[in-house]
């Protein structure tokens, strides 16, 4: 580009300057929340916490690591995260790699019917009495079965195998090897930084689904992260997590922003990753052809 | 000769069968399944033995003052939504591509993509915690400045707002990103066939940028317009309280606590019925409008 050869002028201050701002804003809630959650009780209720911390403590977070149900959560949401996401992609690959492939017949009939899923979906009650009738309710499997392939990822991931070079393919069959080989030894491995951000945004999805365990999970056992946060943010679970700690430091208040920054930390160590394959917008770009 | 074809590709059709047997029992039973709507159903009996009653719940439906309470609120939040966040990612990816300094442009966009991240579940947290007439940044703000503490959470007035603003404060900055992949494609040739007409910036950006980028936006805004009854369950369930129901309830977070809850199954199924056939004819319309008016189209 040959921009960068101009001075900036009046309005690339004024641009830049709310660019600064606006990410301020995007940042500002979390340096507060993680503030809050190192200070004391009464430094937060007299709202002195701002984005330092006040009265510096670490009690908030012994009481969440403290908590027996907050692990059990954390060790549901992460079963949940690990397998379903590789079943996700499984699926979603093995249908991508057919559906992107010529030689099947009726395979526009297919996309069509797939199409029309996210245009006309299910009622909500429907697919309950489905998941309950197929004896899923109450169970982990609710999680990721009904979750398996999401029709957006798997255009997109269509989309990628089309873009394969034939040639590549056909030497591969030539070479004797089966679809299921060249899927594994060639399309995937060609495509990875696409599968890779693909199984990123499943395994966000599963890290952050709150509905679908609320409607098929009833025992607390197997209730995941989210929804075992929302107790606690506004249904008030904190209470007995604070009698676990020392109370003079540690408040209803600093307990629920610690609770939410150790639910938010495995988001923020991947984020990096998701950040490297999307930063130039290469990928969501290619589904326009 | 058919058997045959089967025959020789029978690997590739083995490869796509997991998932068409996903579609068809996760996807098109249940929308067999909606058959209940015109049902009394009843758990015991199952769906084969349930009686038919017709049309008795849409009569229903339109006949509930609560029902015509939620399609409002649905309405409304949804509106407000489109009017206010569907520009917002246009114009701020337009400002991001003034932007020379590739180091900061990626840094704004690392710092902007972020809260997509976050669940719901976090962000209500986050909006309590801002909110709190006890210790909220928000109130310290208007105390600091001699003004009493709102209970922004508690008052029916605010609740709109407060969706509409943290909707687009989590969004905003990931869906810049299919805008910016759209500029990005945009002919240099254009640009500087402008400059040689001696454009000057705002010029280019109204004259060259935005009819580029306009059939991104306008498929967009079609897709949006599909989902207009669409809010999504999360976000709005997890500030909702019995004070602020009266403008905050939606049609998402009804179905859940009446069908869901209160085992109103035919009734809640013949409202999600009503919500796709209301998705299909808007997407449907919308696209016949914009093939007549902007020679955008969808299909």
């Amino acid at each position: 580009m040959k921009r960068s050869g101009r001075p900036s002028t009046t309005f690339d201050k004024i641009n830049a300057t709310f660019m600064v701002l606006l990410s301020a804003t995007m940042l500002f809630p979390f340096l507060y929340i993680v503030a809050g959650s190192l200070s004391s009780g009464t430094a937060i209720l007299q709202g002195r916490v701002s984005i330092f911390p006040v009265e510096f403590t670490w009690v908030n977070y012994q009481a969440v690591f403290k908590n027996a149900a907050i692990w059990n959560s954390f060790g549901v949401t992460a079963f949940v995260t690990v397998v379903g996401t590789f079943f996700n992609l499984l699926l979603t690959s093995l249908m991508a790699y057919g559906l992107a492939r010529k030689e099947l017949r009726g395979r526009t009939l297919i996309m069509l019917a797939i199409i029309f899923t996210m245009i006309f979906p299910a009622p909500l009650i429907p697919s309950y009495l489905l998941v309950k009738s197929l004896g899923m309710l109450n169970s982990l499997n609710a999680l990721i079965i009904p979750s398996a392939i999401s029709a957006f990822n798997l255009i997109i991931m269509i989309s990628f195998f089309r873009g394969l070079p034939d040639g590549l393919l056909e030497s591969a069959r030539i070479d004797g090897a089966g679809e299921y080989r060249t899927w594994l030894s060639i399309a995937i491995p060609l495509s990875l930084p696409s599968i890779t951000t693909i199984g990123l945004f499943y395994a966000v999805n599963h890290w952050n689904s709150y509905f679908a365990a609320i409607i098929y999970i009833r025992d607390p056992k197997l209730y995941p992260l989210q929804v075992k946060l929302r107790q606690l943010l506004v249904e008030n679970d904190a209470e007995q997590m604070m009698q676990a700690v020392e109370v003079n430091l540690s408040s209803l208040e600093g307990i629920k922003m610690a609770t939410i920054i150790v639910a938010t930390l495995p988001i923020l160590f991947i984020y990096p990753f998701i950040q490297k394959h999307f930063i130039k917008g290469s990928m969501l770009g290619s589904i326009k052809e | 000769m058919h058997k045959n074809y089967f025959l020789k590709h029978w690997a590739l059709y083995s490869m796509i069968l997991p998932g068409v047997v996903f579609f068809i029992i996760f996807k098109y039973i249940p929308l067999m399944g909606s058959i209940i709507a015109f049902q009394d159903y009843n758990v015991f009996k199952g769906i084969w033995d349930s009686s038919f009653v017709g049309l008795k719940h849409f009569d229903n439906l339109f006949a509930y003052p609560e029902f015509y309470r939620v399609l409002k609120n649905t309405i409304l939040i949804s509106l407000y939504k489109i009017i206010f966040g569907f520009p917002a990612p246009i114009i701020l990816a337009l400002l991001l591509n003034e932007i020379r300094k590739m180091a900061f442009k990626r840094t704004i966009q690392t710092v902007i993509y972020l809260p997509h991240f976050l669940s719901w579940v976090i962000v209500g947290g986050l909006v309590i915690n801002l909110l709190s007439p006890n210790y909220g940044i928000l109130n310290e703000l208007l105390r600091y400045f001699g003004f009493e503490p709102i209970f922004f959470l508690q008052e029916p007035g605010y609740f709109r707002s407060i969706i509409v603003v943290s909707g687009i404060w989590k969004e905003v900055g990931w869906s810049t990103i299919i805008f910016l992949a759209a500029l990005a494609g945009v002919n240099p040739d254009l640009y500087e066939a402008a400059e040689m007409d001696g454009a000057g910036r705002l010029r280019k950006a109204i004259s060259v940028t935005l009819p580029s980028i306009m059939p991104t936006v306008v498929v967009l805004l079609l897709l949006r317009i599909g989902d207009f009854l669409d809010l999504g369950f999360e976000q709005v369930y997890m500030l909702l309280n019995p004070l602020v129901k009266s403008t905050g309830e939606i049609i998402d977070t009804y179905i859940y606590e009446v069908g869901l809850l209160g085992a109103q199954f035919s009734y809640t199924t013949a409202i999600g019925i009503f919500k796709s056939i209301v998705g299909l004819i808007l997407i449907v319309g919308a696209n016949e409008l914009s093939k007549r008016y902007t020679d955008h189209s969808i299909y």
